[in-house]
């Protein structure tokens, strides 16, 4: 066990003895690693930031029922009987038209409208919870109380931030699909580094054969060279991400708070950083694992 | 200890590498093949690391059949002999300590172990001052001495060498025979191929005539 892990240890070294080597090189692949990751990245956070918002601005969801202008007191009362009777309501809240105008002309933004009305033209309304947030409950209810006499228009409240969260899923499979094709462009960048990198050192791959390596003693370090190259890239990827957040931190708060939506661009945390790392490595691994194995096999089988 | 059992090469394109060839080498034998170029020298050292597998017969190696060996354990018999090429075949990207302690790197021993024993191979080919020089620096002689350590600095107890002083002049191609002549004096089992008739003239080894694939003596 000591001699095998002193063994991998060795090819490590080996491996960021070459990188060392030549750090232009080194620099220059990473970037471009690097330039890989970091749209994928930066898609997933933006992503994540807009479900949070859709998360937080969900809450508990409402259903609220507008009655029609002229709907007598009776109607309105048999609506709330049929409501506090229903085994899907959680809570009934009934909001008259004045205390509607009343909020209305509190409202900041709409204070002024409110003041040029002649008449109220709100009408009475109520807000129920349902006990279920699912979505066939929310239509069922919904489709009950349309059809009692006196009701307008039944609105479901959370139906603007469902849409937000069916945008956030789309983005989400988009970044994913651009995820694994420019994970496909890395595994292929670290291919090609590996093949070339075999073909300078086939004298010394040779030459180690002659002298009794062994094909894994051999392969390791161009395993741990494709791994290593890759981790740079996450680390570089990872210090792009944070640069660019920093950049469009401040514009995106300007245009958040334009719009009144409470978005917060976080930065990621450890252990997203540690697993965009570790991705990278492992493509890097991949990448390096299937050059090997095409290009090493064929000096092997020559020399 | 190597023993070879009617043993044929035939390469792609019909080209006869060696052919039927019978031989017993015993172990602290001193042994020089000869012949012309294309003869089959080469070929039949390369049998006994197996970089060559026989078209027909056996190669024995301590009773063991080198031609069917796996080839997981091939390396494993190569790390057992000391192998000199024609070109020193050195790594000239790193020091020539650190390419005389390749084969024991490879072997897997530890650190302080290998660079004791890379330091006694050094001074056994009288090139310890050279240590930390770079191969280009050296003269060809030197550098076949530098291969001549890292092919026994495993302490193999045979050593192949294929024409190691081909391209040296005269008194660089003394001091390496006078080299293997100490290593085989010191009981090491020796093989080499060479063109030149005056190699180890001194110590009357047992000379084995190779041309056209076939043994002649």
């Amino acid at each position: 066990m000591t001699n095998w892990l002193a063994l991998h240890f060795a090819a490590l070294r080996h491996a960021a003895r070459r990188l060392a080597r030549t750090p232009l090189g080194t620099a220059l692949s990473a970037l471009v690693v690097a330039i890989a990751l970091l749209l994928p990245a930066l898609g997933y956070v933006l992503a994540d930031s807009v479900a949070q918002l859709a998360s937080s601005l969900s809450g508990q969801p409402e259903i609220s029922i507008f009655m029609e202008m002229n709907a007598d007191s009776a109607q309105t009362q048999n609506v709330a009987a049929k409501l506090r009777g229903d085994p899907g309501v959680s809570a009934l809240r009934f909001v008259p038209r004045n205390e509607a105008l009343q909020a209305l002309a509190s409202d900041a933004s709409f204070g002024d409208v409110a003041a040029t009305l002649g008449n109220n033209p709100l009408p009475d309304a109520y807000v129920i919870t349902p006990r279920s947030d699912s979505g066939a409950e929310f239509e069922r209810l919904r489709d009950s109380v349309s059809k009692l006499p006196g009701v307008a228009h039944v609105q479901l409240d959370t139906e603007w931030v469902q849409r937000l969260a069916a945008l956030v899923a789309l983005g989400r499979l988009s970044i994913a699909i651009l995820a694994a094709l420019l994970g496909i462009a890395l595994v292929i960048v670290t291919f090609n580094t590996i093949r070339l990198q075999i073909l300078t050192q086939r004298q010394e791959i040779g030459v180690s054969l002659l002298l009794g390596a062994t094909r894994p003693w051999v392969r390791r370090p161009f395993l741990y060279f494709g791994a290593l190259q890759g981790a740079l890239g996450g680390l570089l990827a990872w210090a792009l991400l944070l640069i660019i957040l920093e950049l469009i931190r401040a514009p995106t708060q300007q245009l958040a708070d334009a719009y009144g939506i409470p978005l917060m661009l976080s930065n990621p945390g450890t252990l997203e950083t540690l697993a965009l790392i570790a991705l990278a490595g492992a493509l890097g691994w991949l990448g390096a694992a299937l050059s090997v194995r095409r290009h090493l096999h064929d000096r092997l089988v020559t020399d | 200890m190597i023993r070879f059992e009617a043993v044929s090469k035939h390469y792609p394109g019909g080209v006869q590498g060696l052919s039927n060839i019978s031989l017993d080498i015993r172990s602290g034998e001193l042994i020089v093949l000869r012949g012309h170029s294309g003869a089959g020298k080469s070929t039949l050292l390369k049998l006994i690391p197996a970089l060559e597998r026989p078209s027909a017969g056996r190669v024995l190696l301590n009773g063991q059949d080198v031609g069917r060996l796996p080839p997981g354990a091939v390396p494993y018999l190569r790390r057992s002999l000391g192998l000199v090429m024609q070109e020193s075949r050195l790594l000239f990207d790193r020091t020539v300590f650190d390419n005389v302690q390749l084969p024991l790197i490879i072997a897997g021993l530890p650190p302080k172990e290998a660079a004791k024993r890379t330091e006694a191979a050094l001074e056994r080919v009288g090139l310890r001052e050279f240590a930390r020089a770079m191969p280009i620096t050296l003269s060809g002689g030197e550098q076949q001495r530098a291969a001549i350590a890292r092919a026994i600095v495993n302490r193999p107890s045979i050593v192949i060498a294929d024409e190691p002083t081909a391209h040296l002049d005269a008194d660089y191609a003394n001091e390496i025979s006078a080299l293997f002549c100490s290593f085989n004096a010191a009981g090491v089992t020796l093989i080499v191929a060479t063109h030149d008739d005056h190699l180890f003239a001194t110590r009357a080894p047992r000379r084995i005539e190779l041309s056209h694939g076939k043994l002649l003596s």
